[in-house]
């Protein structure tokens, strides 16, 4: 029997769209993990938290660094503490089990309740590392050697992994996961997504901040196009520094440049090469 | 009918599983997709801010279910639109039959032994499809009979929800998603679509090849991690441990062909080259246009402005660094063999003379060429220049990194 609340719809902090709500939910359904692409900064860590707090499931967040390995979602030795205790004479040392230390994935096989573990950055990982994590994600078990003991899953969890594509996932791999591709908002998508991050927003103001947004995104050559996160960064700016929706507009040539750029563009060539297409239109512009 | 769609994905090159395909049937056996809006056994708001049905919701199912990479999702929209084309409205009827039948029976559950038991009563899949393509081919039949889609009423089998022939929604209100062009013929994932066929991963793996381990210094050092690691296995016992001193040793001089004939390439050049870089220790690259002459460059937007002499480069990097030229090598022989035959400037030199001084300082070179290699006979200066590298000219495919990588060592 399903609860009524094992499906996502998005929440109040977070639009979903429907290919995503879809994805999610077929991924729920079937319990496979979701693999989570796109941009940066369109909310593909934020998807796992949303649909935890949606759900009412617990999180369990495990961030991958370039140094991660698979073992260490598993569990770890604490062998040093081991050896501290032996000099100390601790009787905990005869039980090596004392020194087991449960990574994200044993945790989230062991809570209560189906849980919701987001493995974030895949990518950013060895090229071997998913492989690694084969059996663990397909049957939901590993075994811990030092202590001779199988973990199950007791719900199989949730399983969200993002990846900013630094690397190519193996096939058999991906063979295991639903895959969505989070695109880029169009612009009613973009309303809806500032609406619920900034609801008394006056609609002068957003209507020319997304205008200027959109223009900045389709400089050509940008070496790092400004994503969802940035525009929510910049109207926090614009909001906190009350500028006026009349200031944003591009057609006077002297303002043409948006005010508090800095939070849009993060590169000092873009922001260069901003300026260099900025000059050249108002010399075109200039009249005579 | 979905066993034929399955196999025109892996005839139009997207790399779909059996297994994924099993999902994707598990997926509508779980009934994740209704035919119509309001007829899950959830109300619409659960189900949240899924505006469509039918068709396209089983497009965006099959496309997460079936799909693992955004560069298919252009060629799945292509074939999702071939095979769908005309029978969308008898698939809307069909996705319409079955959970129909399902529900009655077995609304309260996602899908129960008994439905698995009922499905098997049926004949398994297999047979249920069939007959749902017998249905389909029925259902095909009738349409292109009378043209009477719109206006039926209540005589049509198919309700209200379905396509005029212009593929606009009726009956249904407003729709979000400007269903007249549908997703999946708008094709928005074209440009992410590469059929280059020698992703990072590919070029990664042979690029592994070069890495070769030398011993320098001492050769063993003491191993920190490993020492502890040990002596606290051994509840206390000091047991040192050591390691040979390992690093790349290899060192790489990466010059690569941009502009004019070279434009199809960049890319893949491009991400032979973000693969090399993390690979070893000493790389060192270059540009030039068509032909290595007496300057090359560094940054491509500044190349008028900023150059490196190609003696500079020769005097700067050892002869230890191998060279690799990624280049098509496709140009006017006359680019190659005479003074001032280079396209864009006045070259005193022939570009063959700088070459060859390239390729005496530096004794481990090897030409990669992105060209197939059954089109390098057709080109002479192909030809000269494979003469130049004695032959160490290899097509950039995974199994020609493998042999350049080889000749390298």
């Amino acid at each position: 029997m399903k609860k009524p609340t094992s499906r996502f719809a998005g929440s109040d902090s977070y639009v979903a769209t429907g290919e995503l709500t879809l994805a999610v939910n077929a991924a729920v359904t079937l319990s496979r993990p979701l693999l989570v692409k796109g941009e940066p900064g369109t909310g593909k860590t934020q998807l796992a938290q949303e649909v935890a707090r949606a759900l009412d499931r617990p999180l369990f967040e495990w961030h991958i660094k370039s140094t991660s390995k698979a073992q260490q979602g598993l569990y770890e030795y604490d062998a040093v503490s081991r050896l501290r205790d032996s000099q100390l004479g601790d009787p905990k040392v005869q039980d090596i089990a004392n020194y087991i230390v449960p990574g994200m994935l044993w945790r989230a096989f062991e809570s209560n309740e189906q849980a919701v573990l987001l493995i974030d950055e895949i990518d950013k990982a060895d090229i071997e590392f998913p492989n690694d994590l084969l059996r663990e994600l397909d049957r939901m078990e590993f075994y811990v050697y030092e202590t001779q003991r199988l973990v199950q899953a007791r719900h199989r969890p949730i399983v969200f992994i993002t990846s900013n594509n630094e690397k190519e996932l193996p096939d058999a791999f991906l063979r295991r996961c639903f895959f969505h591709y989070i695109r880029f908002p169009d612009l009613a998508t973009m309303e809806q997504i500032v609406d619920v991050h900034f609801p008394g927003l006056k609609k002068e103001l957003l209507a020319e901040a997304l205008t200027a947004f959109y223009r900045i995104r389709d400089v050509p050559g940008l070496k790092k196009k400004p994503s969802t996160s940035e525009l929510l960064d910049w109207l926090k700016l614009l909001l906190a520094e009350d500028i006026s929706p009349e200031a944003l507009r591009s057609d006077d040539p002297k303002v043409s440049i948006p005010p508090l750029y800095g939070a849009l563009l993060k590169n000092e060539q873009d922001v260069h090469l901003f300026e260099q297409l900025v000059f050249l239109n108002r010399r075109a512009g200039r009249p005579g | 009918m979905l066993i034929r769609f399955f196999l025109m994905l892996r005839a139009a090159g997207v790399p779909v599983s059996i297994t994924e395909f099993l999902a994707l049937l598990e997926a509508l056996q779980a009934r994740l997709i209704a035919p119509e809006k309001g007829t899950l056994p959830f109300s619409d708001e659960e189900k949240g801010s899924v505006p469509f049905s039918g068709v396209e919701e089983f497009y965006w199912l099959a496309r997460a279910v079936l799909v693992k990479d955004e560069r298919h999702f252009d060629r799945f929209d292509q074939v999702f639109a071939a095979h769908f084309r005309g029978i969308e409205r008898a698939f809307e009827a069909l996705m319409a039959e079955i959970p129909a039948d399902w529900m009655r029976k077995s609304l309260e559950l996602s899908l129960s032994d008994e439905d698995k038991a009922r499905i098997a009563a049926m004949g398994g899949w297999d047979v249920l499809m069939e007959t749902l393509r017998q249905r389909l081919a029925e259902q095909q039949g009738r349409h292109q009979g009378g043209n009477k889609w719109i206006g039926t009423g209540g005589t049509s089998p198919f309700g209200a929800h379905g396509y005029n022939p212009e593929g606009v929604r009726i009956g249904q209100e407003g729709s979000r998603n400007r269903r007249a062009v549908k997703v999946w013929e708008r094709r928005e994932f074209a440009n992410l679509d590469d059929s280059i066929g020698l992703g990072t991963r590919n070029v990664k793996l042979a690029l592994r090849r070069l890495r070769r381990f030398a011993r320098q210094g001492a050769a063993e050092q003491l191993d920190l991690d490993g020492t502890i690691d040990s002596t606290a296995r051994r509840a206390g016992l000091l047991d040192i441990r050591m390691i040979p001193e390992r690093h790349n040793a290899v060192k790489v001089l990466l010059f690569l062909d941009v502009g004019g004939s070279m434009d199809d390439h960049v890319r893949i050049c491009e991400e032979l080259f973000s693969a090399a870089r993390s690979e070893f220790k000493h790389l060192e690259y270059f540009y030039f246009h068509n032909f290595v002459y007496e300057s090359v460059w560094k940054d491509n937007r500044r190349r008028h402005a900023e150059r490196t002499r190609t003696s500079e480069v020769m005097r700067t990097y050892g002869h230890d660094y191998k060279l690799v030229i990624v280049g098509d090598a496709t140009m006017s022989p006359y680019e190659i063999v005479q003074p001032g035959g280079s396209i864009e400037h006045w070259n005193e030199e022939a570009g063959a003379a700088w070459m060859r001084r390239l390729l005496a300082n530096y004794p481990h070179h090897v030409w990669l060429n992105p060209e197939p290699r059954d089109r390098w006979e057709w080109t002479a200066s192909v030809k000269i220049t494979r003469e130049l590298f004695e032959e160490r000219m290899y097509p950039l495919t995974l199994a020609g990194l493998d042999q350049a990588m080889r000749s390298l060592l």
